[in-house]
Order: C-alpha cells, then structure tokens, then sequence
C-alpha cells in the first residue's frame, strides 16, 4: 500500500472518529460550499470549529443520563 | 430465507431459550456469566433480525427511495447524508450514559434474576421501539424536535405539558447524577484528586484546540487521555502523603456545594475551554471502557455470586424501598427504556441519516447496545460478595457506620460477611471505607476492577482499575451536568421568555447569569437534599428520576400512537399502545404509592408524617442530629411528594390530549399526519 493510499486513509478514518463526536468535517464543508455555493466565502478552520462549537451546545436533547 | 440460514436462526433461538432457563433454574452458589452473555446476545439478534425488521416493513413503512432531510437540506453543517455506521456511533454515544450504569447497580439488590429479564422483555419491546420510532417520525417531518411534533401532531397544550415535563426531569437527572460524583468522591481522596485533575486537563486541551491547533480534536483528545491515565496512576501516589491526602478529602456536602459551583462557572464559561473538550474526552473515554468491559467479561466469564433472587422482592430491600412491581420497573430505566432517548433520536441524529433504511440499525440497534452495557453493569455487581454488595449500598441508617454494626446488619439479611472481609474489600481497592456507598458509582467500579484486573495487571492493579473506573463514570456524569446545565438555562430563557420577550435574549448577561443561577439552584437543591438525606439521597431520588424518565417515555410512546393512527396504520397500534400503556401503568402505580403508601419506607408523605410526629414529641430520629434537620426533612418529603403528583399528572394529561387527537384522526377517513410530502432520492444516490 503506498504511502499516499495510507495517508487517506488515516484522514478518512479520523474524520469518522470525529462525526461520532459530533464536529463536522472542515475539508467536507468546504467542498460543498465549493459545489453549491461558489458565491459564498469559505471560513478559515478555526473559525469554522469555533462556530460549530458554540452551535453543539446552544440547546437541543444535550447529553443522556 | 434457503433451509440452512432458518437452521442457524433456530439454534440461536434455542441457545437463548436454555440460557435463560440455566438463569431462571439455577439454584446453585454461583452462575456462569456466559448464561447471561448467551441468553442476551442470541435474544438480541433474533429481536432484530425478526421484529425490528417488522416494525421497519410493516409497521412504519420505511422507504428507500424517500429523500430524508440530510439529503434534501444538505448544507455541510447541522444536515449531512453521513454513512449509517457513523450515525449508528454518534447516535449510540449521545444516548449511553451513566443512567444504563447505574439503575441495574441498584436493582440487583433484588437478585439478577428481575433485572436481566425487564432490561431484555423492556429493550425489545418498549425502549427500543420508542427510539426507532421516534426517529422515523422525526425523519418524515424535516428532522424536528420531540416537542415540535407533540405540538404539531397532538396540540399545542401537549406541548406545554411535555415541555416542562422535560425541564423537571433535567433538573432531577442532574441532581441524581451529581450525587453519584458526590457518593464516590466523598472521603476518596485517590478519586477527589483525579477528578480534580480533569478541569485543569480539559482546560490545557481547551486553550490547545483553540490557539494552537483549532479543530484537531483527535489528537488532544489523545493528549487528554494520556495526562488522565498519568493521574489516575500517580493518584495514590500523591494522597499516600497525609498532607496532599487532605487537600483532597470532604465529606458529602462540601463535595455537593463544589459541584453546585462548578456547575455554574462550566455553563458561563465559553464552551471551548472547559466544556467542549471534556466532552470529546469523555465520549472517547465512554466508548473504549464499554469495549474493554466487554472484553473482561468474555474473556474472563466471571462467576455471578448474586443469588437469582434475594428476599428483597418483597419490598423491604435497602438500597431502594417498594415491591418489584412497579419499582423494579422505575429503577431500571435506561438500559430497558429511556424516555430522554427519544429527545436525542429527535435532535441531531435525524439530520444525519441518509436513508431511511438505516433507522433500524441507528434507532433500534444502538439501544440494543445500550441494554448490552446494562447487563455488563448487572454483571459487575452480580460479580461481588452480596455481603460486599449490601455494605456498600445500603445506608447508614440500615448498617451503621462501623463494619462490625455492617456485618451483623447484613447477616441479619442473610448474607455472611466478616467485619474483617469489609476492610480488606476496601483496602484491596485503595480506599479507607466501602460502607453506603451507594449511587452505584462505587460498587460497579469495585466489580469492572475485580474483572478487569484479571486481564490487566493482576491483584496489585485493583486500586488502579477501581479508581479508573471512578474516573470513567465521574467524567461523563460532570459532563452531562455541564451540558445539562446549559441546556437547562436555555430551555428556562425559553419558557420565561413566553412571559418576558427580554429574557430571551442568550447574549444578555444579566438574562444569561439569572437563567443559569435557576437552573442550577433547582438540580443543586436536589443534590443538597440528597447529601443531607439520613436514607442516603439515592433511596429517595432515584425513584423519582425513574418516575420521570418512564412518564417521558410515556409521552413519547403516546406521541407514536397517534402518528400511527394519523398515518391510518392502526392495524399495527398496538406495538407503541402496549409499551406506552405499560409505562403509564408503572409511572402511575410508583408514584401513588411514593405519595400516598402508608410505609415510610415507601411513601413521601408517610414518611414527612412520621418526622413531624416526632418533632411534635421533641424526638430525635437517628440518623438526623437536629430538630431543624428533622424540619428540612419533612420539608423535602413534601416538595418530592409534589413532584411525584405532577409527573402522574403530566403522564395523565399526555395521555389524556393523545387519545383526544386519535379519535379525531381515526374519524377521518384520510391520513392525517403532518408528514412531509415524498420527494424521491435521485437516481444514485447524490
């Protein structure tokens, strides 16, 4: 397996790790902000993260028992 | 289905058939804990293989080609078509918490007989059904919240009612939960240390993620994990010194006004410093110790010493008062049945799923999981000495506070235990005392460590393996009671700002600090009880807690009903009516008997009688030390009492409004759901 291969890998199965937390992907968003909303500015990532963060925890059912 | 793959299905059938025969029959000192394994996985699989594939095809009509929200609002953030296994993981960590831990901890008071059987018949037919349906629903309807489609489907007063409903669960929940904490840190300073260490951890990994490496969650939380092992190990390092030992040791209520406060800071503070990165670490911590629980039982199969069943069904146990029925029922809520369940497989689950079809692995499988981990919880404490199991779970007013008083009290119960047996159980696990340490905290912690030190370590790692396990339940309850505390304040602005349009307003400081000032004081007062309670705060509260939960589940199974019969597939009513009539009944039958028993034991108001009685005579009721302890007593029993009588009538009243709007609708001769109209998937898939 190349170096490459392993890489995308790696990267695809960290970014599964972190949707089961719960924090988007940054790379996935941007490519959709690149596909459907050409018009619109693409955020920084630590923008993003600080964005999603304050959303996650504004209200909804929260955590379980 | 070709002969062979029905042949393979009827073994599995018949290997859980003679599990639970093995369970039911044996008489003998000790069972195998594979019984429990075999009967509850080869149950599981049949569940749901055959009815939940039932439900999916007949019952709700899931669709394949229908577009779900996350396709058709796609917008990268909160809605995003995401691969089923990932959903099933996040909806699974969102769900599991410490309530599947530590209701079933309680219940083998009664032997692990009722609680195996009510986890597997509850999971199967009501817990699992309730989170599977609710988030079909909420898929049909644009992913919407529980309490939008109570509103929508059933009326806006239903609405008002489940909504409040849910608020006085949240205070309950986490004025239980800390109380857990507050049980298993109290004179532990091995466990006070560690838990302590978590807030300047989490804040390091907070500054981390936030100025060093913004969104590199994995690799901190990695960071976090490693600085949480080193102070579990170096705990018992740093309190052998007496003088570190007692910067770290309080008693119950110091630990509880500590809490109260933390509380507080946790929900004001920016979620990226201290909240968001304990999360992510105790999601982490929450999935890998279930899987290594796991792996100690397999691997180890220990031998369960609990007796199948003890004399406590009748009623008289001390870990929580009231006959099997309607209590075992209450007591074992998550695991079986959770009604809050129904609020996250309406909350961001729905937005994720990308088909239809995978609702069945996401809503009923992860719920399957969860029920798993209740009975490795069952497990664990089935593993201990009973005797080991009462000393720490019956309080003080039960066995006195001296192992000698203990072991004579168990041995009344007819369990045999030494004085002797008692300290060494506590020395073996790095502590001074087990005595009523109740909450369940402790004494499972005490059973993962006699199971995991077999796979790690050996005898001298059973302090490490308890105080980790501390540490793994004590982080994931904080962080439920810091999110919850957050949700609280923003659930109280909402209601409030029904009345006041200002205080609606999250960015206003003043709005923010009152709203979160309330909601701490109402789950604080909780806690406070709870540690002041002679009877050890979690014989009274957590029957409260699972009155609640079940009333919401209730709710929530109600709201089911009626969109089955909105939707004209009353045929099949009965797979919601017959859980959701269950939980009315059980919701309904404990909390008349917590208000209304005669017992003291049992009933909140007998009780509160018994100590004005008293007070009347100027007598003191050991283990109150004062008059005005005695009066905040009688205090508490009737505000508790009250409670109860809200949540029968909250349960009531749903039920009430539910039947109305299902009369209407079965009048109707068309469907009348407010689903969303059907927009196919594009052709493969987008």
């Amino acid at each position: 397996m190349s170096a490459i291969r392993l890489r995308r890998l790696w990267q695809r199965a960290a970014a599964n790790a972190r949707r089961v937390l719960g924090v988007p992907d940054y790379d996935a968003y941007v490519a959709h902000l690149r596909l459907y909303h050409p018009e619109r500015a693409i955020p920084t990532r630590s923008a993003f993260f600080a964005e999603r963060e304050a959303v996650r925890y504004r209200g909804g059912g929260g955590r379980c028992c | 289905m070709n002969l062979a793959i029905k042949l393979g299905w009827l073994l599995l059938a018949l290997l859980g058939a003679c599990s639970l025969g093995v369970l039911a029959l044996h008489r003998g000192e000790t069972v195998n804990a594979f019984w429990l394994l075999a009967a509850t996985l080869s149950l599981f699989f049949i569940a749901y293989r055959f009815y939940a594939r039932f439900i999916a095809d007949r019952v709700l009509g899931l669709d394949s080609t229908r577009a779900t929200p996350a396709i058709l609002r796609d917008d990268g953030l909160d809605y995003v078509p995401t691969d089923r296994r990932i959903v099933f993981g996040h909806h699974f960590a969102a769900i599991a918490g410490a309530g599947p831990l530590v209701g079933p901890v309680l219940a083998a008071q009664m032997g692990y007989l009722p609680g195996t059987l009510w986890i597997l018949v509850g999971v199967i037919f009501a817990g699992a059904v309730q989170d599977f349906m609710i988030l079909f629903f909420s898929l049909r309807r644009d992913g919407r919240s529980l309490g939008e489609m109570i509103r929508a489907e059933i009326g806006p007063a239903a609405g008002i009612v489940a909504m409040i409903g849910v608020l006085m669960i949240m205070f309950i929940i986490l004025g239980v939960l800390a109380l857990v904490v507050v049980n298993a840190l109290a004179a532990s300073p091995w466990g006070t240390f560690t838990v302590a260490m978590t807030i300047p951890i989490a804040l390091l990994m907070g500054l981390y993620l936030r100025f060093l490496r913004p969104g590199r969650v994995l690799e901190v939380s990695a960071i976090g994990l490693v600085l949480l092992l080193l102070a579990v190990a170096f705990g018992g390092k740093v309190v052998a010194d007496p003088a570190w030992a007692s910067l770290f040791t309080y008693d119950g209520k110091s630990l509880a006004l500590m809490l109260i406060g933390y509380g507080f800071l946790a929900s004001v503070l920016p979620v990226w410093l201290l909240l968001a990165p304990r999360d992510y670490l105790s999601t982490f911590l929450k999935i890998g110790t279930v899987a290594l629980l796991a792996a100690g039982i397999v691997l180890t199969l220990p031998e369960l010493r609990m007796p199948a069943l003890t004399r406590f069904v009748d009623g008289s146990g001390p870990v929580f008062s009231g006959a099997l029925f309607p209590f075992l029922f209450i007591t074992i809520a998550c695991g079986a049945v959770s009604g809050w369940h129904s609020l996250i497989a309406s909350g961001t689950t729905p937005k994720l799923v990308a088909n239809e079809r995978d609702a069945r692995l996401v809503g009923y499988g992860a719920m399957l999981v969860e029920a798993f981990v209740a009975i490795m919880a069952l497990i664990a404490a089935a593993v201990l000495d009973p005797g080991v199991y009462f000393a720490m779970n019956a309080p003080a007013a039960a066995i006195g506070t001296t192992v000698e008083s203990a072991a004579s009290a168990i041995a009344r119960w007819g369990f045999v235990i030494t004085p002797d047996a008692l300290v060494q159980a506590a020395k073996e696990i790095g502590e001074t005392t087990i005595l009523s340490r109740a909450g369940g905290a402790p004494t499972l912690a005490v059973g993962m460590a006699k199971i995991l030190h077999r796979i790690g370590g050996g005898e001298g790692m059973l302090a490490f393996w308890y105080h980790y396990a501390i540490l793994f339940e004590a982080l994931f309850i904080l962080t439920t009671v810091d999110a919850g505390t957050r949700v609280g304040r923003f659930m109280i602005q909402e209601l409030a700002g029904l009345a006041v349009p200002a205080l609606r307003r999250t960015e206003s400081w003043t709005a923010n600090l009152a709203a979160t000032l309330l909601c701490v004081g109402c789950w604080g007062w909780f806690l406070y009880q709870g540690v002041t309670d002679p009877q050890g705060g979690i014989h009274t509260l957590w029957p409260l807690f699972g009155i609640a939960n079940q009333m919401l589940a209730a709710i929530a199974l109600t709201l089911a009903c009626v969109c089955l019969v909105r939707a004209k597939r009353t045929r099949y009513l009965w797979v919601a009516a017959v859980p959701a009539a269950w939980l009315a009944i059980c919701t309904l039958a404990a909390g008349w008997q917590k208000v209304f028993s005669d017992d003291p034991r049992v009933g909140f108001l007998a009780h509160a009688r018994r100590v004005t009685d008293a007070l009347a005579r100027n007598e003191l009721i050991a283990p109150a030390q004062s008059l005005d302890a005695m009066r905040a007593i009688a205090r508490n029993d009737v505000v508790d009492a009250a409670l109860a009588a809200a949540f029968m009538l909250l349960v009531v009243a749903t039920i009430a409004f539910g039947l109305r709007a299902m009369r209407s609708a079965a009048r109707s001769s068309a469907p009348t759901s407010r689903e969303m109209p059907y927009v196919a998937l594009a052709e493969g898939g987008s």
